[in-house]
């Protein structure tokens, strides 16, 4: 069971990981319009080029 | 700066520059789209709005339908509405001011914050607890415990907040809120764990502790977006009415926002505008449109030295005001004290969440000290006993009570948006689906507020074609609207000549020699009859008269109906005179009606009402309505109504139709049946589960299947939502 000793920080820095995630979209408003964003995803303005 | 040849691509870093530099100096404006729903529009409305000269940014917010334009302080919103229009879309200004929002945004981010940290931590302690529950060895049982305690410490901490401020204020207030017995068993099952893990004991609570906050907040979540997405609504209506007037300066004419006006100021109001202030006319002939303060559909005459209140709205001439009261002290405002007032006295509203709450929380706190009592009176082991307490607390904790009234009513005032009611308080479907008695309003609620010519059959065409003349050269309402009625019957207009109209009163010419006259009764020299009317007048003959009655709203009598068959009793009191009101009743069917009506005679019509035991649905528009609104049971207005009266409702109805009206009572009874459901539910999980916590036999293991379990049933029972 010495694995235990590994495999229970790394789950938990994975959560972390999820968690931090989470806050970080949070703080960068990225649930203030969700259907907006949704649709955005069609628009071809830059495409073909990176947005300046 | 490298010199190039193309002068764009210097000038567009410089613009860059000189906005980055004056970022103060920009303003903010925000307009409402409600036509957007694609791609394509966010595309061709950004890119719209960025070529205009002088704007910074745009950004649209499909969700909430909005654009937020950051532009230079010269640039107005109607440069930008136009804009927009050009492009095909509509758009409104809204007062930014009105949407200062970001407290609630800051509250809805803060309690999804705490929820994610909840899940989080649930998630891995339930891992660790599976460990646990399959039968980990001693010294690895007590490894496990003690990570979940690293765990789930700092994530009750913080994510229980919530539950344990709310709990501490009622606790000072002297009362036992839902939150004290929450508060209470979420830190006791931590203590308990804490302690047990100490001394190597084989139960912790800490996925217990963990999973009550987390299903806990998403109950409280669901309740905050549900009002904040109502509260949003509730502002757009509100901004789209931006208090601007014309103060007249020396420079003449200047617009200003009304919170700026004192008395004395002079105002010019427009045709077709409402009183921003109350004051007196100093200059002008015109009619006033005082509908919306007191029912009336027939137009007033005014003119120098005649009183006028804000709401108001000029008809035919520009007038000149002298404000007498302003802002707090206008008559708009006074109505809104009387209305807090009769607001206060629905605040003693206890909704069933509290209700159940009040008989839950003495049940469970006895249950939990009597089962601490009798074990350790039996063994002696206070260990054993407060384990014991902690286990019925856990179990008994009312997860699914949390979210049995937020789940319904999320569910239900989403159904209902979509049918364009929009439902402004958590417990306005309780109260809907208790009233048994329907109050209407007629004028702009039953009806338009607008006037439509009656039958034209018994006219002769030649009079109707002089009439029509006549009445396409005004803007009265009730001359455009008698002109709409004429062509429609394809009589073509007649030739007249000296065209001359007279603010306030009416219009006059001379048809094939002979004087022509088209406007109030009393002008042309006939009687004044109690129904909305204009008169004709040729020459000597007796004058004709031109009847209107309000337009209906579409669905009206379908939606009477409907209330009917649903038991309730249907009314209507207006303060309108008899004539139009009996008229209208009998077209939709109401027998119950009463006119002449004034704002106070409407809330203690309501009051005696109410005082016989009745609950009262009172749906009304004016600031007549607006006491009544707030006095009833439960209130709806449409979108329509004034921003007081929409302020004293429960419920607002978006669209112009009224069949949306039944379908929120039938929705509202669904929604008060599920939440009874959702109650027994609980109550029955509980009954299962608490004599298994009293006799000893309760493990963490089960109260992770009866919590979760319950929570989950909770919630699908809420969507069943047809």
């Amino acid at each position: 069971m010495d694995i235990l000793i590994w495999l229970i920080p790394v789950s938990l820095i994975l959560g972390l990981f999820g968690l931090g995630a989470f806050v970080w979209t949070l703080r960068h408003h990225q649930y203030d319009d969700p259907t907006g964003d949704a649709e955005r995803i069609l628009l071809d303005d830059w495409d073909t080029r990176p947005k300046p | 700066m490298t010199i190039s040849a193309c002068p764009a691509c210097d000038a567009a870093p410089l613009a860059l520059a000189t906005a980055a530099r004056a970022p103060h100096e920009s303003a903010r404006l925000i307009l409402s789209l409600p036509n957007v729903h694609c791609a394509a529009c966010i595309g061709v409305i950004e890119a719209g709005l960025v070529t205009l000269p002088g704007v910074q940014s745009a950004r649209v917010n499909l969700t909430l339908k909005r654009a937020s334009v950051t532009a230079l302080p010269g640039i107005n919103a109607d440069m930008l509405v136009t804009a927009l229009a050009r492009l095909g879309h509509e758009a409104h200004e809204l007062d930014a001011t009105a949407l200062s929002s970001t407290a609630i945004d800051r509250q809805g981010r803060d309690l999804l914050m705490r929820l994610a940290v909840a899940g989080f931590a649930m998630m891995n302690v339930m891992l660790l607890s599976v460990a646990v529950w399959s039968g980990a060895g001693d010294g690895a049982r007590t490894l496990f415990h003690w990570i979940s305690a690293a765990i789930a410490l700092p994530a009750v901490a913080f994510s229980g907040q919530p539950f344990f401020r709310s709990a501490w204020a009622s606790l000072r207030a002297g009362r036992l809120g839902m939150d004290v017995p929450i508060s209470l068993a979420i830190l006791l099952a931590t203590a308990i764990s804490v302690s047990e893990t100490l001394q190597d004991g084989p139960y912790a609570w800490f996925d217990a502790a963990v999973t009550l906050t987390f299903f806990l907040l998403a109950g409280r979540y669901l309740d905050h977006r549900t009002r904040a997405l109502a509260r949003s609504a509730a502002a757009v209506l509100s901004a789209l009415e931006v208090p601007r007037a014309l103060r007249i300066g020396p420079g003449g004419p200047q617009t200003c926002a009304v919170a700026d006006l004192v008395p004395g100021d002079l105002v010019l109001v427009r045709p077709g505008g409402r009183m921003p202030v109350d004051g007196v006319v100093t200059d002008g002939q015109s009619e006033l449109d005082r509908a919306i303060l007191t029912g009336e559909t027939d137009p007033v005459p005014a003119g120098p030295g005649s009183l006028v209140s804000a709401g108001e709205t000029n008809l035919t001439g520009p007038l000149t005001l002298r404000v007498t009261h302003a802002g707090a002290n206008s008559s708009l405002h006074r109505m809104a004290d009387l209305v807090a007032v009769a607001e206060a006295s629905r605040g003693r509203y206890a909704s069933l969440a509290d209700r159940a709450a009040r008989l839950y929380v003495p049940v469970v706190h006895t249950l939990s000290g009597g089962a601490f009592a009798v074990w350790f009176a039996l063994t002696g082991d206070a260990r054993l006993a407060l384990n014991i307490a902690a286990a019925v607390l856990i179990i008994t904790c009312p997860c699914a009570l949390g979210l049995a009234v937020p789940a319904v009513v999320t569910a239900a005032s989403g159904r209902l948006f979509r049918r364009g009611l929009l439902i402004k308080n958590g417990t306005a479907l309780e109260r809907l689906a208790a009233a048994d008695i329907v109050v209407f309003d007629k004028t702009g609620t039953l009806t338009f507020g607008a006037p439509k010519a009656a039958d034209l059959t018994g006219h002769d065409p030649a009079p109707l074609a002089v009439a029509l003349a006549l009445a396409e050269g005004s803007a009265h309402p009730l001359a455009q609207s008698l002109a709409v009625a004429i062509r429609a019957t394809g009589v073509r207009p007649a030739k007249l000549n000296n065209l001359c109209e007279t603010p306030g009163a009416g219009i006059a010419a001379s048809w094939q020699g002979k004087p022509v006259q088209l406007g109030r009764a009393d002008w042309v020299g006939a009687v004044q009859g109690d129904t909305t009317a204009t008169c004709l007048r040729i020459g000597t003959a007796p004058p004709m008269v031109f009847a209107f009655t309000d337009r209906l709203r579409p669905g009206a009598a379908a939606a009477v109906a409907a209330l009917k068959e649903l038991g309730l009793r249907v009314m209507l009191t207006s303060g309108d005179g008899p004539g139009p009101v009996t008229a209208l009743a009998d077209q939709i069917g109401i027998s119950d009606r009463t006119a002449r009506m004034s704002p106070a005679d409407k809330a203690a019509r309501i009051a005696s009402l109410t005082a016989q035991g009745h609950r009262v649905l009172m749906i009304g528009d004016g600031l007549n309505d607006t006491i009544a609104l707030a006095a009833a049971h439960v209130s709806i207005a449409p979108a329509s109504a004034l921003d007081a009266a929409r302020a004293a409702s429960d419920i607002v109805l978006l669209g112009a139709d009224l069949a949306p009206l039944p379908d929120a009572v039938r929705v509202a009874r669904i929604a008060v049946r599920r939440m009874r459901q959702n109650f027994a539910i609980s109550v029955a999980y509980n009954l299962i589960a608490v004599p298994f916590a009293l006799l000893g036999f309760a493990t963490p293991l089960m109260s992770a299947v009866a919590m979760s379990l319950s929570s989950i049933t909770v919630s699908l029972n809420a969507m069943r939502m047809k």
